[in-house]
């Protein structure tokens, strides 16, 4: 049996996330300690400006004279702009002084550079939970129970807020005329969006964050510069929110909600999420199952896109697409009951 | 002779693709050697696994399954070598385009001289160049310093000089890159390639290695006006398999059993169309790969390699070309109409689900369609890169899996057909089950194999192609065909301008083909002999005739447009049976 990744759609399960920074620096939170998903978690120092002083010249010496016990200062110092480097001895003596603000990184062949202070990289915790992990210098990890639901496409946002159902249907359009000022700091949910107008007016509201089952591709240029987050369930183009999120999502209408609009990295597994936070205990789900008949499935292709189906069957070798190509499938009953036959390679397991 | 057939030994060789793991084996069949069978299953480089050996061990499994041959112990280890009772293989290779795309910087001297080389070495390379400084950088240091810090780089190529040539330049290029290792923490160094100037190599190798690993390979500018690149390609390839084993979880546990390093499969592919090349002089060999993060296309002529790796593909790689194509230079090439929109959201959800494959007859045009413009970016990038590249290609030899298998061979010698729009006498052949890089890998420690199972049919050929240049108008009598059959019979073809024609010729039938010019037209645009006769070998498509002019206007009416692909398709799908 093959073994497949699998996307979670869950009313209530244990959620717990590594967050790392991307270099090394220093883990602000401690195990036990509860966080909120917007608390800052970690920092890091972001490499400033460099400046390279060229002391030899500086203090006008050649190059067969030995500069060393000239440079007052070691690799890791911190000087403020004025501060003496370098300086020659005698009546004319010269002097080589810090320019800026900055850190020595390295010593040599008479040069000194310097690194100016540069911007702090800030993590934040990104779901709300208690710590119960800390890597010292590079991440913590945060649990938590409650709702998950994971999409496929982020505007790297994260934010809080309460839910709102703006789609009395899970496919429909998210026009500017749905949204009202008193929406302002709730999270809003709707089937698609086709309108670079409502994307506007949500951040101009500003809503804390928009859920949505599609956009179509022509506004990702506006969603991935907009400042509230944005999260896709199903992808581009005009594709409602599968029904099993639909469902759950409207169940909890009025929750507070994270939205957690990261992008979705294949390599790391970090993908867009909705949490929910539920006073209860539960287990953690897997993230690989094998593939096997009665699993619920989303179909993520043509002409298809973010159907619920069960699995029914998976035959033996290659099965024929309309399109006449042969690839390895399987036969899934639709919500309507109807069956067909899609390929495995085109099959998100919902656990 | 060490690899004489009677020293015949099985091979298998993993493929690891960026969406596909496969498993190939060769072996003796009536005493040559041929290509038996692969194993497909899915790369599992991703989250949740993390570790390529899950995709290996699958793989390995399928083979086993289809070809009812043991290749995994009890301990569910790779039996190797092959057993007594038939189990396991002797020789095991591994070749690969999996990982995420490295960050390059070049280092140079002159833009004319060692940075266009480095163009054209990093251009080999699984990854984009992110950062370049040269001499006419009129930048500060500092301020290149912080660009190359910021562009995160995986691999530095350092060239300069020629060979006992200038110095000081190279010198104050090497302190560059010396605080660039100085400022990077230990783990974030680049690997380090130089090329340039020998007489520096030892101690530029002394002065960074304190830093990072920093290889030396020869000069790619031995002088000024001489530019070799071959030699270095070997040092890249494995600076690229150092920097691969690092990212991809599980791949060392296989190199010491390999029989040969680990290699890119560009390399693969580079060994085998050189080899190629000496058989099809004076042409130039062209392989043409569309996968799903990269499209490569490796030339060989007089064994002279231009190996060039674009991030355009048809799955993670649709993001790079839509950031550098307009939705309707993909959408011009649908046989039917589907709307703008709908194309540009297709291929955003499919950059999404890369491995998902196409369902509808809809989003199968629609991959096609991305497949050809795929092929003609990595054209024209490859092109910028080798200016003087000689396009008289023969044969072309396609690869990836929307040609061979998301493909009927008449939808894929159109793809290649209007994706390169070769021009002259050619041969296109598929490489279906993609052995040839793996036969590039297994040439290095055995050079009858990848001979014998060429020879032996692994390669499909599409059709020989004559793509005649002429202004004529559409529709006027340019060329007349006449084909000699083996068994006597003969036909005469008049061939019009503007048409795509395909003439009866089934794989492995030979015909006399006489070419008479009907009207001024040029056989063969890129120089060499001027052939009006010539002997061609069929193909499933047979002999075509591509007179439908070059570079190719489509027109400008939609309607038209489509009808017009669709004749094309039909022209070569619907061949009357062969004489």
């Amino acid at each position: 049996m093959q073994q497949a990744a699998v996307t979670h759609i869950l009313p209530v399960t244990l959620i717990s996330r590594t967050r790392t920074l991307p270099t090394k620096g220093k883990v602000l939170v401690h195990p036990g300690q509860r966080v909120n998903a917007t608390d800052v978690i970690a920092e890091a120092r972001q490499p400033g400006q460099h400046l390279l002083v060229d002391v030899r010249r500086g203090l006008g010496m050649s190059i067969k004279q030995d500069i060393m016990p000239l440079i007052e200062r070691r690799v890791g110092d911190k000087l403020q702009k004025g501060d003496i480097i370098a300086q020659s001895k005698g009546l004319f003596a010269h002097i080589v002084s810090a320019p800026i603000d900055a850190e020595i990184i390295s010593i040599f062949n008479g040069k000194v550079l310097l690194e100016a202070p540069g911007g702090t990289i800030h993590l934040k915790a990104g779901i709300s939970g208690t710590v119960t992990d800390v890597l010292p210098e590079y991440s913590a990890t945060i649990e938590t129970n409650g709702m998950l639901i994971q999409g496929v496409w982020g505007n790297r946002g994260i934010d809080q807020g309460m839910l709102l159902n703006l789609a009395s249907n899970p496919g429909d359009e998210l026009t500017a005329a749905r949204l009202e000022v008193s929406m302002r700091g709730a999270v809003a949910m709707c089937g698609h969006c086709g309108q670079a107008e409502a994307l506007q007016v949500a951040a101009d509201l500003p809503l804390r964050g928009l859920v949505l089952g599609s956009m179509t591709a022509n506004l990702l240029s506006l969603a991935s510069k907009l400042p509230i987050p944005i999260l896709l369930l199903e992808g581009f183009g005009q594709i409602p929110i599968n029904s099993t999120a639909y469902k759950l999502l409207s169940s909890n209408e009025k929750r507070d909600l994270t939205i957690l609009a990261q992008p979705w990295n294949r390599m790391t597994g970090e993908r867009p999420e909705l949490i929910i936070n539920l006073p209860t205990d539960a287990s953690q789900a897997p993230e690989l199952v094998q593939i096997m008949p009665g699993m619920i499935v989303r179909i993520n292709s043509l002409p298809h896109f973010g159907k619920i189906a069960t699995l029914v069957k998976i035959p033996s070798g290659l099965s024929a697409l309309p399109n006449r190509l042969r690839v390895p499938c399987a036969i899934v009953r639709l919500e309507d009951n109807e069956q067909i036959v899609v390929p495995l390679a085109n099959l998100d397991i919902l656990k | 002779m060490a690899n004489s057939i009677v020293d015949a030994q099985s091979v298998l060789v993993i493929d690891l693709g960026s969406v596909n793991t496969r498993a190939l084996l060769f072996d003796i069949v009536e005493g040559e050697y041929h290509f038996i069978a692969v194993g497909n299953s899915t790369t599992t480089l991703e989250a949740p696994f993390r570790d390529v050996r899950e995709g290996i061990h699958l793989a390995i499994l399928k083979l086993q399954e289809i070809t009812g041959r043991i290749f995994v112990g009890e301990d569910t280890q790779l039996i190797l070598p092959a057993q007594p009772n038939g189990s396991g293989v002797d020789r095991l290779a591994l070749v690969f385009t999996a990982g995420p795309e490295l960050h390059i910087v070049a280092v140079g001297l002159l833009n004319e001289v060692s940075m266009e080389s480095l163009q054209r070495l990093a251009g080999a390379a699984y990854g984009r160049v992110v950062e370049s400084v040269g001499l006419n950088d009129r930048r500060r240091m500092e301020t290149q310093l912080d660009a190359i810090v910021r562009s995160g780089p995986d691999l530095l190529l350092l060239a300069g000089g020629t060979d006992g040539g200038a110095s000081r330049s190279v010198v104050r290029q090497v302190e560059l890159v010396n605080l660039v290792c100085r400022i990077l923490p230990n783990d974030r160094r680049p690997e380090i390639l130089y090329v340039g100037n020998q007489v520096l190599a030892a101690k530029i190798k002394e002065i960074l290695d304190k830093f990072a690993s920093t290889s030396i390979a020869p000069n790619i500018r031995p002088s000024i006006d001489v530019e070799d690149i071959n030699p270095a390609m070997g040092a890249l390839s494995q600076v690229l398999t150092r920097l691969r084993t690092r990212k991809l979880g599980g791949m060392d546990t296989y190199l010491s059993s390999l029989s040969t390093p680990a290699l890119p499969a560009t390399a693969g592919m580079g060994h085998i169309i050189r080899f190629l090349s000496g058989i099809y002089d004076p042409k130039t060999v062209l392989a043409v790969d569309v996968g799903a993060s990269w499209t490569t296309l490796v030339t060989a002529q007089h064994g002279a390699l231009s190996t060039n790796v674009f991030p355009y593909g048809m799955g993670s790689g649709i993001t790079n070309l839509l950031q550098q194509t307009r939705i309707e230079e993909i959408a011009q090439w649908l046989p039917i109409h589907i709307p703008t929109s709908v194309v540009r959201d297709y291929l955003w959800q499919k950059a999404l689900y890369p491995a998902s494959i196409p369902m509808s007859i809809e989003a199968l045009a629609i991959e096609q369609a991305l497949a050809r413009q795929n092929i003609r970016a990595a054209l024209q990038g490859t092109l910028a890169r080798w200016p003087n590249l000689n396009m008289a290609f023969e044969p072309i030899l396609a690869s990836g899996g929307i040609l061979t298998s998301g493909s009927t061979p008449a939808q894929a010698l159109l793809i290649l057909l209007d994706g390169l729009q070769p021009a002259g006498i050619t041969l296109a052949a598929l490489d279906q089950n993609g052995v040839l890089p793996a036969l590039g890998a297994i040439s290095t420690f055995n050079s009858i194999l990848p001979v014998q199972v060429i020879e032996s049919g692994a390669l499909l050929n599409l059709a020989t192609v004559i793509a005649p240049i002429s202004n004529e108008k559409y529709g006027t009598p340019v060329l007349s065909v006449q084909m000699e059959y083996e068994n006597g019979s003969n036909s005469t073809h008049q061939i019009t301008q503007g048409s795509l024609t395909a003439l009866p010729l089934s794989p492995g039938q030979k015909a006399r083909v006489h070419l008479k010019p009907l009207r001024r037209l040029e056989l063969n645009p890129y120089g060499g002999q001027r052939m009006t006769s010539f002997n061609a070998t069929g193909g499933v498509c047979g002999l075509v005739i591509d007179c439908r002019g070059r570079p190719l206007q489509l027109p400008k009416d939609e309607a038209r447009r489509r009808d017009m692909i669709r004749k094309w398709l039909t022209a070569l799908g619907n061949l009357p049976p062969a004489q």
